[in-house]
């Protein structure tokens, strides 16, 4: 038996499960979003400017998300901080979960500032103040703002795997293959949420096919990655033996993987595979934080 | 400074009275669990199941029966193992998880924000939330009256030595002649955790089992939660650098798609 058998469930449920998903979109669509605004042309501004702003909010949700699921909310700033020594910063590079605090504060902050300059550049802002702010971010510096933006999404997209590898538990901390798999999930959720949200803001019908394109790629990394991260299980892997391991078959694999490369590749409707996508990169996180969450540890000690 | 202090139990001593249990939730002012109603868990004598954030004792029962004439019970009152390296302490966020003087590890009530990380990194399952104060909580090797030079409060009570609190060095001592000795009686008799060169570079709460490490639900070979730091962070790297060349990729195929005039666009 897995030595990870013996601790305890951190009960890291719902909300937690909701931000892995709404950080990964986030992540994943501002990277998309910071290489179109490098590499893409003029037709391809209004998938930017989702992107951004689909980061910017997805990392406002995230931190609030982050603070109602603690114990004691309103000493989320202890994150930050050290509580009886401020301003000293409180920071450990070796904890996921206190990088990835700083990472999110930073991350929501480029977001934030791409997403206003996006906004300026439709002539949506009529704030004066959030006006002058979102107008100073365009060219050069903006491409800096995104490009920082869209680093720091690739890290909120896969930190969250990685934190729940630098645990105790099981399936979580018995495969190195997690913080991979939520990359290639966020890049795939990302490029969904733009397919979904991009033509309201004007995207033409190339940059969607486009996204479609890259998200199919996108997908076959994710089931490699997953075929990886299960095969690393081993003898882990009869926890799967249950409900969580149809949701991650059927809902994950098959509807979240399988259909939309179908539909992708038979270039059915977009927003269909979108959703599906969608779908399936939240069951993948339901399924792969509820079935260690289940697993207790007196239970297993009485071997029932 | 004070030398590393700690536990020695001897599990072949314990009788299962739950002194050391109540001794603790008296002496720390933990509250029972559902306003003191309990459902019996059917489970031998253990009601209690766990250790948690107002368990800070827990003492387990093994019934190891064959048949009426043929078996024994294994007793143990397990703990915080207060661990010289603690994963608990190494990735809580907040600091609020420190190392005292005496080499025991105690999580600070007023810094710790409730995020549950160490719950999840300790290899122990000892750690969990105590539901009055919102934030996490375990054993502090009573902190408090070691600071004016009591003994804990478990140890003071425990009627038969089962639980021996002292320096690390001396309860090691200790602890080798016991198994020296139930060696000579034919035991088989194992340390758990008093190698200061094994898991965790030691346990300042360490134990004297007559059985596998598993039997007494702990595990055999407990780990740093950031064993698995570099390789899942290198994994991660290798991803997003495969969709990041993917996703320049797929740019720099419009612009050949672009040169190839009107009809060749998105053709992948
Ligand atoms: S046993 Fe668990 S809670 Fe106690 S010091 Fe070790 S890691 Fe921390
Ligand atoms: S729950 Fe408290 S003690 Fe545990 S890691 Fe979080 S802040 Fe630290």
């Amino acid at each position: 038996m897995s030595d990870t058998f013996f601790s305890g469930a951190p009960h890291w449920a719902w909300l937690i499960i909701l931000y892995f998903f709404v950080g990964g979109i986030a992540g994943g669509a501002c990277f998309l979003a910071a290489v179109v605004d490098w590499f893409g042309g003029p037709e391809d501004r209004p998938v930017v400017r989702t992107g951004y702003s689909v980061a910017a909010w997805g990392a406002i949700l995230s931190g609030a998300l982050l603070t109602i699921d603690l114990g004691r909310p309103l000493r989320f700033w202890h994150m930050l901080f050290q509580s009886a020594n401020v301003p000293a910063l409180m920071f450990k590079g070796w904890s996921p979960i206190s990088f990835g605090a700083w990472a999110i504060l930073v991350f929501g902050l480029f977001a934030v500032l791409s997403a206003l300059g996006g906004m300026a550049e439709e002539g949506r802002l009529h704030n004066p103040a959030l006006r002058a702010v979102g107008g100073a971010v365009r060219g050069g510096l903006a491409k800096v703002v995104g490009g920082v933006a869209g680093l720091l999404g690739v890290f909120i997209a896969g930190y969250t795997g990685i934190l729940l590898s630098v645990t105790n538990r099981p399936i979580w901390a018995d495969s190195p293959w997690l913080g991979a798999l939520f990359v290639a999930s966020g890049a795939s959720t990302g490029a969904a949420a733009l397919i979904l949200l991009a033509p309201g803001r004007g995207a033409t019908e190339q940059s969607l096919a486009r996204l479609s394109a890259f998200d199919t790629k996108a997908l076959v990394v994710e089931l490699l990655v997953l075929v990886l991260f299960v095969a690393s299980l081993g003898s882990v892997n009869r926890v799967w033996i249950g409900f969580w391991g149809l949701v991650l078959l059927v809902g994950v694999v098959g509807l979240g993987i399988v259909a939309p490369l179908r539909l992708h590749l038979q270039r059915r409707p977009l927003a269909s595979a979108a959703k599906l996508v969608l779908l399936g990169g939240f069951l993948l996180r339901v399924a792969t934080i509820l079935a260690s969450e289940g697993i207790e540890r007196y239970r297993v000690a009485a071997g029932m | 400074m004070p030398e590393p202090m700690g536990f020695f139990t001897d599990t072949t001593v314990c009788i299962g009275c739950k002194a050391c249990e109540v001794a603790c939730k008296e002496w720390n002012q933990l509250p029972a669990e559902n306003g003191g109603i309990r459902e019996l868990s059917g489970d031998s004598y253990d009601n209690t199941r766990r250790l948690d954030g107002i368990h800070w004792r827990h003492v387990r029962f093994i019934e190891q029966f064959k048949g009426p004439y043929d078996g024994r019970w294994l007793m143990m009152s397990d703990v915080c193992k207060h661990c010289v390296q603690a994963g608990c302490l190494e990735v809580c966020p907040t600091g609020a998880i420190i190392r005292t003087e005496f080499d025991t590890v105690v999580i600070q009530s007023d810094v710790c924000n409730g995020c549950r990380a160490c719950i999840a990194a300790c290899p122990f399952g000892v750690i969990d939330i105590n539901p009055v104060s919102g934030t996490a909580q375990k054993c502090t090797l009573c902190y408090d009256r070691l600071k004016v030079g009591l003994e804990p409060a478990c140890s003071k009570a425990c009627p038969t030595d089962s639980i021996q609190f002292g320096s690390i060095v001396e309860l090691r001592t200790r602890a080798q002649k016991r198994v020296d000795q139930l060696k000579s009686q034919g035991v088989k008799a194992e340390l758990y955790g008093a190698d200061p060169n094994g898991a965790l570079g030691g346990l300042n709460s360490f134990y004297l089992l007559v059985d596998q490490p598993e039997v007494y639900g702990l595990p055999r070979n407990p780990q740093l939660p950031t064993r698995n730091l570099a390789k899942s962070s290198s994994f991660s790297l290798a991803s997003a650098a495969v969709l990041g060349v993917l996703a320049l990729v797929g740019l720099r195929k419009r612009r050949m798609d672009d040169m190839g005039g009107p009809g060749a666009g998105g053709s992948n």
